[in-house]
């Protein structure tokens, strides 16, 4: 990266530029039916406690038994980062106490994670290449809710989310500005989603972020950091980093120094505070957690994983530019979605897939954003897309025509060609018809005829306007320019 | 017939066959001999209602000729073993009232082959301790001797003294650092200690999840053989229970032990130990060279870390196992005006001195800036322990050593702690070790408390423990009976 590049992301303070310097904690949860220790199920939205083993409720004697699909989905999520896994982990205790952790800890990793050192390519600001550091990976329990609005001077405990797979992935301290950070946000996101091991839902907590932020004069001494916790949408964590990026510079050049601390982000006021101090951190007492082996691995079943791993984002980005000679910003647009992929694909088989990806990413994305519809209650088949797109390369339709088909297809999910055939917009391509409409179109405007023989050369235009509209739109432009220039002379 | 009292499990299980006499007459006796032995403090909670109505399945089931593997043999269960609708304790007044809706893989597999549950017997508090004296419901009075007021030992004290007194007829417990194995030495009767994973420790209260094991206490080898066999078993919900298959540990018993080797180790012979004690040992040796086996000094010098490892690392997993008794889910609460002042509340008038004692060195040894010097260092230490005795077992088949360096003292006489985790240095090491080890009585000592010998064997052979045991059985003849056993 040249310097050049970096100073997009400075912060520029009354002492000068600034670096902010950014590690991320994910926590995403694992993909699974049932939690990582117990058989009970992770479905969301179920009424309280209803999911809710006896050893999710921490009962006297009972005991965890590691689920192997959360295993799996943690080895398929470290081949996925470029990680390093580890055929040697340990499950430890991390003890506090709370009134939503039954157990009076959370089973963790700590010393040996289940994945190592891996990597992730983020775009950056001059829409480089940025590669990013994976720390390790890590999977854990989830721990229960508190509800503290139900009653005046009760709290209620649902412990549906108790025991919960999560893998805690630990970025490195490789981001330099919030969208970086948000950008790596979403990619993990999209990793996650391709190989089905999270299903990235922020809204409904499957995907969190702890933000580790600290500033420092370009290429100087590290500062001191804050975390900022629990963060559940990509707009707040940009929005959390800047402030709280911005609130350490004011109060290094004021002469203050950042004390280390775990800070909550206030998301009515967008502004961070204090929420516990270094001085009050737990000590979590971790130890190998005695109710577990510690977990081996085989090479033949990590192997057999890295085997069975799906197509990954970055791999199809480098696939679509080949395959459908796309643009790389395009095809960063489609892979975003693994639903968008399959849908590019379905509908650009034998069509200029340029053409598709500027009617998919610009008219389809705008409709569905317009009318406020997801993805995949899309209305138009990929095959319809198709179909449109192969009207326009046989010159059936215009382009503009076109526009108004795909809107009457998004309305009715009608097939293009229906639609083009009962409202006859088929363009005209026949030189004798649209000689008619030029005779026409000249001897209703024998005035202008004269004005443009006279010089008035812009009123080409006009002609042509006129032709396409006698022909409601249907004359093929080309065709059209070539008689009026041999009419017009 | 007589006396139904007087029967092992193996008389009582050919009896019931023959019909001489009836299941329920069984239990009735039994449920009689608990009530003339209740002054001994033993059972906290007893179900005879339910054991009269499995009887008479049991009754039936002979009748029919499908009797199960212990088919109507009435039994008393530790407390720390959870039983689905019976109150479960672990002796302690954190979890009063609680009754589990589950039963403990062990017990199941008890009931399931025909045994029947009398009751619960108490035991120290979350089993920690050696005494007894630290169960919530008061201490358990050893039969020998009774009016004396001594200890059964601990922590499972009232099984072993159940089992000695006849009110069961054997009885499940658990063993953390010697706690089947010291009151069966004090109480005279068997105790069984199998290899760390043998026994699911799925629905058993924990103590210290990488020491807990059950085992059973009986009043014969041949008993604790039956016990064992239905007791064991590999358990998919106990991630730590072992897969390897469960041989017949009853059938093998009597075998020669001709040319065996027997290690003694030096090492076993602390200060303090009686000259009855030293004396037992020396029998069993001459029972052991009578019978062919080869006796060979050994040595095994890191025994003498066993008790501070120990206490290291059994309080750790305590404190952290224990962290679950918050008030919030169940057992006792006492409210407070917060979160936090709840906590305190419940868990200071909820838990006893020895289990706050101990939760507090666990909590210490595991704080960040003392977890390497202790905890790190003393699991290290712990399996320089295990290596010494995969070492040893190249060498020979088995170990004698005392089970306690004492035999049964007086209640309320151990006002140092020091002494009374003095009392598990015999048991201690195989426990770390999870090896297995059995307890046997030898004979009384000039008080005329029972003196009970150790034998240790290597991982998962119980079988070839067993038999050792039975042939010094055999050979010391114990038959003595306590003054304080219902007759």
């Amino acid at each position: 990266m040249t310097n050049a590049d970096q100073n997009l992301n400075y912060i520029s303070g009354k002492t000068g530029d600034w670096e902010i310097v950014i590690g991320l904690e994910i926590h995403a949860q694992v993909l699974s039916s049932s939690k990582l220790f117990s058989g009970a199920s992770t479905e969301f939205g179920k009424d309280p406690n209803h999911n809710v083993s006896l050893v999710d409720a921490a009962m006297p004697g009972m005991l965890p038994v590691i689920n192997q699909t959360c295993i799996k989905q943690a080895i398929k999520s470290g081949i996925a980062l470029n990680a390093e896994i580890n055929k040697y982990s340990v499950f430890d205790r991390k003890n506090y106490f709370y009134a939503d952790l039954p157990q009076g800890y959370q089973i963790s990793q700590y010393k040996y994670p289940i994945v190592g050192e891996g990597s992730l390519k983020i775009t950056d600001a001059n829409g480089e290449d940025k590669v990013i550091g994976i720390e390790r990976i890590h999977l854990e329990q989830d721990a229960g809710k508190s509800l503290h609005d139900q009653h005046p001077n009760k709290s209620f405990i649902d412990l549906n989310r108790t025991g919960v797979a999560l893998m805690e992935i630990v970025s490195k301290p490789d981001l330099s500005s919030p969208e970086e950070a948000a950008s790596y946000v979403k990619k993990i996101r999209t990793v996650l989603r391709y190989i089905e091991t999270c299903d990235g839902n922020m809204e409904q907590g499957s995907l969190r972020a702890d933000c580790n932020v600290s500033v420092r004069k370009p290429n100087g001494d590290l500062g001191t950091r804050c975390e900022i916790k629990n963060l559940n949408s990509i707009k707040f964590i940009s929005q959390a980093i800047q402030y709280e990026a911005e609130r350490q510079v004011e109060i290094l050049e004021s002469g203050g120094v950042i004390d280390q601390e775990t800070r909550l982000f206030d998301t009515s006021t967008g502004e961070t505070r204090s929420m516990r101090s270094k001085e009050d951190a737990h000590d979590y007492r971790y130890f190998p957690d005695p109710d577990l082996l510690p977990l081996e691995l085989s090479d033949s079943q990590i192997s057999e994983i890295r085997s069975d791993m799906p197509e990954l984002p970055d791999q199809l980005v480098e696939r679509l530019i080949s395959e459908y000679g796309i643009t790389k910003y395009d095809a960063n647009v489609v892979v975003e979605e693994k639903e968008y992929v399959h849908y590019y694909e379905n509908s650009a088989k034998n069509r200029d897939g340029k053409l598709v990806v500027n009617w998919m990413t610009s008219e389809l994305f705008g409709l569905l954003k317009k009318n406020n519809i997801q993805f995949n209650q899309n209305p138009i088949s990929p095959n319809y897309l198709n179909e449109l797109v192969e009207l326009i390369e046989n010159k059936t339709i215009s382009g503009k025509i076109a526009k108004d088909v795909f809107e009457i297809m998004f309305a009715t999910s009608k097939s293009p060609k229906m639609i083009v055939k009962e409202k006859g917009l088929e363009q005209v391509t026949d030189d004798r018809t649209i000689e008619v409409f030029v005779d026409q179109v000249i001897n209703e405007n024998k005035d202008k005829l004269k004005e443009y023989l006279s010089g008035k050369d812009k009123l080409f235009g006009f002609f042509v306007g006129q032709v396409m509209k006698v022909s409601q739109g249907k004359a093929n432009p080309g065709l059209v320019n070539q008689i009026l220039k041999s009419k017009l002379k | 017939m007589s006396n139904l009292l007087q029967f092992s499990i193996c008389e009582a299980l050919s009896l019931l066959e023959k019909k001489e006499f009836s299941t329920k007459e069984l239990v009735e006796t039994y449920i009689n001999a608990i009530e003339k032995t209740k002054d001994l403090n033993m059972y906290l909670t007893t179900c005879f209602d339910q054991a009269l109505e499995q009887a008479k399945v049991s009754d039936q089931n002979y009748l029919n000729g499908n009797q199960r593997f212990l088919e109507g043999i009435p039994l008393g269960v530790k407390d720390m073993f959870c039983t689905k609708g019976i109150e479960t304790t672990a002796s302690s007044k954190i979890l009063k009232k609680f009754i589990p809706t589950y039963e403990s893989t062990v017990t199941q597999n008890l009931w399931k082959e025909g045994a029947i549950n009398l009751g619960k017997l108490s035991c120290d508090e979350f089993a920690m301790g050696s005494s007894n004296e630290t169960a919530a419901k008061g201490e358990v009075i050893n039969p020998w001797n009774f009016e004396e007021k001594r200890t059964p030992g601990g922590s499972s004290g009232g099984s072993a003294a159940a089992v000695a007194a006849k009110a069961a007829l054997a009885a499940t417990g658990t063993d953390t650092g010697g706690s089947i194995r010291q009151p069966a030495a004090f109480c005279g009767v068997v105790g069984l200690k199998p290899t760390y994973g043998r026994c699911s420790r799925w629905g058993i209260v924990a103590f210290a999840s990488s020491l807990d094991q059950a085992g059973p206490i009986t009043r014969n080898v041949s008993d604790a053989a039956l016990m064992l066999q239905v007791m064991s078993g590999y358990d998919p919900k106990d991630s730590t229970s072992s897969n390897k298959d469960v041989p017949n540990f009853y059938n093998d018993l009597g075998k020669s032990i001709k040319g065996i080797k027997i290690g003694i180790p030096e090492e076993y012979n602390s200060d303090g130990i009686s000259s009855d004690i030293l004396n037992a040992k020396d029998m069993t040796i001459n029972f052991l060279k009578e019978n062919g086996a080869e006796i060979i000094p050994v040595k095994l010098p890191l025994t003498k870390y066993s008790l501070p490892v120990y206490y290291i690392v059994a309080p750790a997993e305590a404190s952290s196992n224990l962290a679950r008794y918050d008030g919030v889910r169940y057992g006792a609460r006492i409210d407070g005006n917060s979160l936090d002042e709840m906590y305190e509340n419940t868990r200071n008038l909820g838990f006893g001195d020895e289990v706050k004692r101990r939760i507090m060195i666990g909590t210490y040894v595991l704080s960040s800036g003392y977890y390497d010097a202790y905890y790190l260092k003393a699991q290290k230490v712990r399996r320089l322990i295990k290596n010494e005795f995969t070492e040893i077992f190249k060498q020979v088949d088995y170990l004698v050593t005392p089970t306690t360096p004492t035999t049964a003292f007086k209640l309320g006489s151990t006002q140092d702690l020091l002494t009374m985790y003095l009392n598990d240095v015999f048991t201690v090491p195989a426990s770390l070790a999870g090896i297995p080890g059995i307890s046997l009585p030898i004979k009384l000592d000039k008080n005329k408390l029972p003196v009970g010998i150790q034998i240790l064997g290597k991982d998962f052979d119980e079988q070839g423990l067993l038999n050792v045991a039975k042939v010094i059985e055999t050979c010391a003849s114990f038959k003595d009976t306590p003054n304080g056993a219902a007759s």
